[in-house]
């Protein structure tokens, strides 16, 4: 099982490497890297000094090398706007991006799998035709109107909850809510799809034999089968939301690392829009790698396999 | 003596194992999806011809018209059919151009983003090798990443502009294209007329132009149009953080960003309206698109 | 009159309906059986032939697409097509319960086999969680597995084949239910495992005056075990009887097929006995005789009408060959 360990461990760092390659070449290639690593309204002088401080003028693998050595030490460089490291202040926003994302992720489990169970319980019926509609309108309305239509409804219309900020768990409603709708209608369609192959399966077929009630037969030999897959993808599923959390931060103006980029954006403060995008994208590696280990261990099947 | 006794009824249905679809199910799915082609091509029609349906210039407007309510309401007029926004511009024309924009940068983005990945998903799946390994890495990387933080990576480095959107998009979406294809390429490789070409002594590239190519269209094509609403709903995105397509073009996720503005005092009509025409586009596109993955293509019912 | 069988199946017939009720397949065809308390019964047939769905039938296990379109299905006198669902599933294995071939995928691999052997005695009989795994830790015994109370808190992935398929077998008797069906159980066993099982099969019947339904498409296991033997084919019983008489008198061109087929040491000749031709399409029956494509003694009779089955001797045969006899019924 180490072996399966290192070989993953292996898989992963290859990938970063290749994420931080990505990264640093479109920025050094896709036009001239001073201008973004220098503050608007800078003077030719500036943009020399950058140079200068950067190393641009050197060959493009010892400036790669340099790159990795500051990410390796967490030096993301410093944000214009803030005046502070970008790290710094992604970990001071990056607990709000988690508290968005964790309450999302409830609502999206709470409506995604009880539908998901009733659609492929009642293949065909009611619940599963409403499901499909459901499974579309989640794909096809896009988070941030959703937002927008919440904060039109609740907060224009029906003042019941506050439009934007964070502070009380009424701010965190209509995010979660926005934020969630995507993957509730996601997560809805794996549980449907993977309680329609337990359904199937012969140990269910066997429970049936043995007379068991129908509710048993469901709420326990194929309910904890059918789960395994869609909490696999939730635990994914949570760091990506936190990531494409952008929009929804932004409509309500909550205080995490999607706003975070967003201000990188409007600000044209590259260090953090490129620091943002690094954790970000380091953090999914890390949760994938952490996930197929945390399988290996736990299930016992795979790990008299590997 | 019969034994026959009183046949039992035909309803005896027995226990309550997976229950087969009803008979509407299957019907619906295998037919034409109507009502999504009409919209879709309702579009199509308002994008070519706004230049002669919009009745205001949608990027001009008259700040002593902002902000109008839409016709019906109290405060509105026939003039400003749907409505003006914060710089007096006609909502109804701005919806009109905005449809243009959305469908030309969406089919743009898709038909790049479909080359690229179905040319690398051909390459890597019939080259195999180290073209295969490192093709693959990258895709597999480039997934992990959210297209959207991709995209705004990307946007951020290149500013903004329809073209410059229009080659994030292909290049954060080729991916997709490019999984999906070589996937396909792996098991039409062991099908009897490569192997004939091969025999033949074809070139590879040969034979993935005129065999492998022509077999894979039809997922492309399938994928293409399921990747068209994503597309424009990234766009929109895009559009509505402010690097999407650059104002003054009526881009709906940039109304959308207008629209907020007026939000708080009521004034619906900006963000409702464009958000109303994405949602019922990308519906119609996603609606099309599930049709013919089930009508031309039963293996891609994975996707 | 005989004794009050303990399951009678009267003209049984099972169809699947397609989703626009355009095609019809007859999976099974006025099936008629009769199992006596403490009998063995082999159904015998290529796959296909409707064993499994007419086990099926019996449990009223089916899925939805298929109906139960005619005949009498009678368990200790009463008629099990007549009951309610909530009423079958007292029956489901507390009176009637089957064996299913693949022993790995029929046990949950998330649930103890402790917790899968005592659910049904706790469902059934009310146990409470005690007294169950107490009798689930006797029934392990009683299968002859080792160290039985280790093996209560194990996962079904820690046993070996051979194992699995006893713990299937506990759970099956664990009610104490007078049918046992038991649907190819030995396929997926190794050889050397297959007679330790079967003679446990046979130990347990003994001790638990159990009926046995076999199914296999194995004739040597059908030998071994089983007291009677029916023979399917294309969802239709084309010979019954008691298993000497059907090996050494076949009436049934298929039947006789089937015995010629298992090749002998004896046998002078070099070729193998194959049958000839394919198992039919359920769904488009040709006229008269199902067999008649592929039957070596086929005449015109045969393809114009199909054979009733025929009595004779405490045996039947749906054959024309065997019109000497009397015949069941009208039916056709």
């Amino acid at each position: 099982m180490t072996r399966f360990i290192a070989r993953r461990i292996g898989y992963s760092l290859v990938s970063l490497f290749l994420l931080s390659l990505t990264i640093f070449l479109f920025v050094r290639v896709t036009g001239d890297p001073a201008v973004l690593l220098v503050e608007p309204g800078a003077s030719q002088a500036d943009l020399d000094a950058i140079r200068e401080q950067f190393g641009l003028d050197q060959p493009i693998w010892v400036q790669y090398v340099s790159f990795i050595a500051s990410l390796a030490h967490g030096d993301f460089g410093q944000s214009f706007y803030y005046r502070t490291p970008v790290f710094e202040l992604y970990l001071t926003r990056l607990p709000n991006s988690l508290m968005l994302a964790l309450a999302a992720m409830a609502f999206s489990l709470l409506i995604g799998i009880p539908s998901g169970i009733l659609a492929a319980v009642r293949v065909g019926g009611f619940w599963d035709k409403a499901g499909k509609i459901f499974a579309l309108l989640g794909l096809s309305v896009p988070s941030f109107w959703i937002g927008l239509v919440l904060i039109l409804f609740f907060s224009v219309y029906l003042q019941w909850l506050p439009s934007s900020g964070s502070g009380t768990p009424l701010h965190l409603l209509m995010p979660a809510f926005a934020l969630g709708w995507y993957f509730a209608a996601a997560h809805m369609r794996l549980t449907r799809s993977s309680m329609l192959e337990v359904l199937g399966s012969e140990y269910i077929k066997l429970a049936r034999l043995k007379g068991l009630p129908e509710a048993l037969v469901i709420g326990k030999h194929a309910f904890k089968n059918a789960l395994i897959p869609v909490l696999t993808l939730a635990g994914i599923n949570l760091v990506i939301m936190i990531n494409v959390a952008v929009v929804v931060e932004t409509v309500f103006a909550w205080p995490g690392i999607g706003r975070l980029l967003y201000e990188g954006i409007t600000f044209r403060d590259f260090p953090v829009v490129q620091g943002v995008v690094i954790m970000g994208g380091t953090m999914i590696v890390v949760v994938n790698l952490v996930i197929d280990v945390l399988y290996a261990v736990i299930d016992p099947r795979i790990r008299l396999e590997a | 003596m019969t034994m026959r006794s009183e046949a039992v009824s035909s309803e005896v249905i027995t226990a309550q194992a997976i229950r087969e679809p009803s008979r509407f199910e299957f019907m619906r799915l295998a037919d034409f999806p109507l009502v999504p082609v009409l919209i879709l091509v309702g579009f199509a029609v308002i994008a070519i011809f706004a230049s002669v349906l919009a009745p205001h210039d949608p990027e001009v407007g008259k700040l002593v018209a902002r902000f109008r309510p839409p016709a019906w309401q109290h405060g509105g007029s026939m003039e400003y059919l749907l409505g003006t926004d914060h710089l007096g511009r006609d909502v109804l024309s701005r919806l009109m151009f905005g449809a243009r924009i959305s469908l030309v940068v969406g089919f743009t983005a898709v038909i790049v983003a479909g080359a690229i990945g179905t040319v690398l998903g051909i390459v890597s799946g019939y080259l195999g090798g180290w073209v295969d390994q490192v093709i693959m890495r990258i895709t597999d990387t480039w997934l992990a990443l959210p297209a959207l933080t991709f995209a705004i990576f990307l946007a951020a480095i290149v500013g903004p502009s329809e073209m410059n959107i229009v080659i994030i998009l292909g290049a954060v979406y080729w991916t997709r294209y490019a999984r999906v294809i070589r996937g396909e390429v792996l098991s039409l490789k062991e099908r009897e007329f490569v192997r004939l070409a091969i025999v033949a002594g074809l070139s590879k590239s040969k034979i993935m132009t005129r065999h492998i190519l022509p077999n894979v269209i039809n997922s492309a094509i399938v994928l293409g149009t399921l990747m068209l609403g994503v597309v424009i709903v990234t766009e929109a995105a895009l559009s509505f953080l402010g690097i999407g397509v650059p104002p003054p073009k009526p881009a709906w996720g940039l109304m959308l960003s207008d629209g907020k503005r007026g939000l708080m005092v009521g004034y619906w009509w900006l963000t409702v309206l464009p958000g109303s025409c994405i949602v019922l586009m990308v519906l119609s596109a996603n609606l099309l698109g599930d049709w013919l993955r089930v009508k031309l293509d039963p293996q891609l019912r994975q996707l | 009159m005989s004794p009050r069988a303990l399951l009678e199946l009267e003209a049984l017939s099972t169809h699947y309906v397609s989703a626009r009720g355009t095609r019809v397949v007859r999976a099974v065809e006025d099936v008629s059986l009769r199992v006596e308390a403490g009998e063995t019964l082999g159904i015998v047939g290529e796959s296909g032939s409707g064993k499994t769905t007419l086990a099926l039938t019996i449990l009223r296990l089916l899925p939805p697409a298929a109906r139960i379109t005619s005949g009498r299905l009678m368990f200790e006198g009463e008629d099990l097509l007549k009951k309610s669902e909530a009423e079958m599933r007292r029956v489901r294995g507390k009176r009637i319960a089957m064996i299913l071939q693949d022993p790995m995928a029929s046990l949950n691999p998330l649930f103890t086999i402790g917790d899968q052997v005592a659910e049904p005695i706790r469902v059934h009989e009310g146990a409470s969680r005690g007294a169950a795994w107490k009798r689930a830790g006797e029934l392990l015994k009683a299968v002859r597995i080792p160290s039985p109370q280790t093996r209560l808190h194990q996962y079904p992935h820690e046993m070996s084949g051979g194992m699995r398929q006893r713990i299937v077998g506990a759970i099956a008797i664990s009610c104490e239910p007078r049918l046992l069906i038991a649907d190819e159980p030995t396929t997926s066993l190794d050889l050397t495992i297959q007679a330790q099982y079967l003679n446990l099969l046979r130990e347990l019947q003994r001790a638990h005056g159990l009926a046995l339904i076999f199914i296999t498409h194995n004739l040597g296991i059908v030998a071994k075990m089983c007291d009677q033997l029916a023979v399917m084919y294309a969802g239709r019983v084309v010979e019954a009887g008691p298993v000497r008489q059907v090996f050494r008198a076949p009436v049934h061109p298929y039947t006789r097929a089937l015995l010629n087929s298992i090749p002998r040491m004896s046998d002078k000749s070099q070729r193998l006995t194959a049958i000839e031709g394919q198992p039919p399409d359920l769904a488009a029956l040709p006229p008269g005789c199902a067999f008649g494509p592929r039957c070596p003694s086929v005449f015109d009779r045969c393809r114009k009408t199909e054979p009733p089955a025929f009595v004779h001797e405490g045996g039947l045969a749906r054959c024309w060959l065997a019109s000497a006899g009397d015949t069941i019924s009208g039916v056709a």
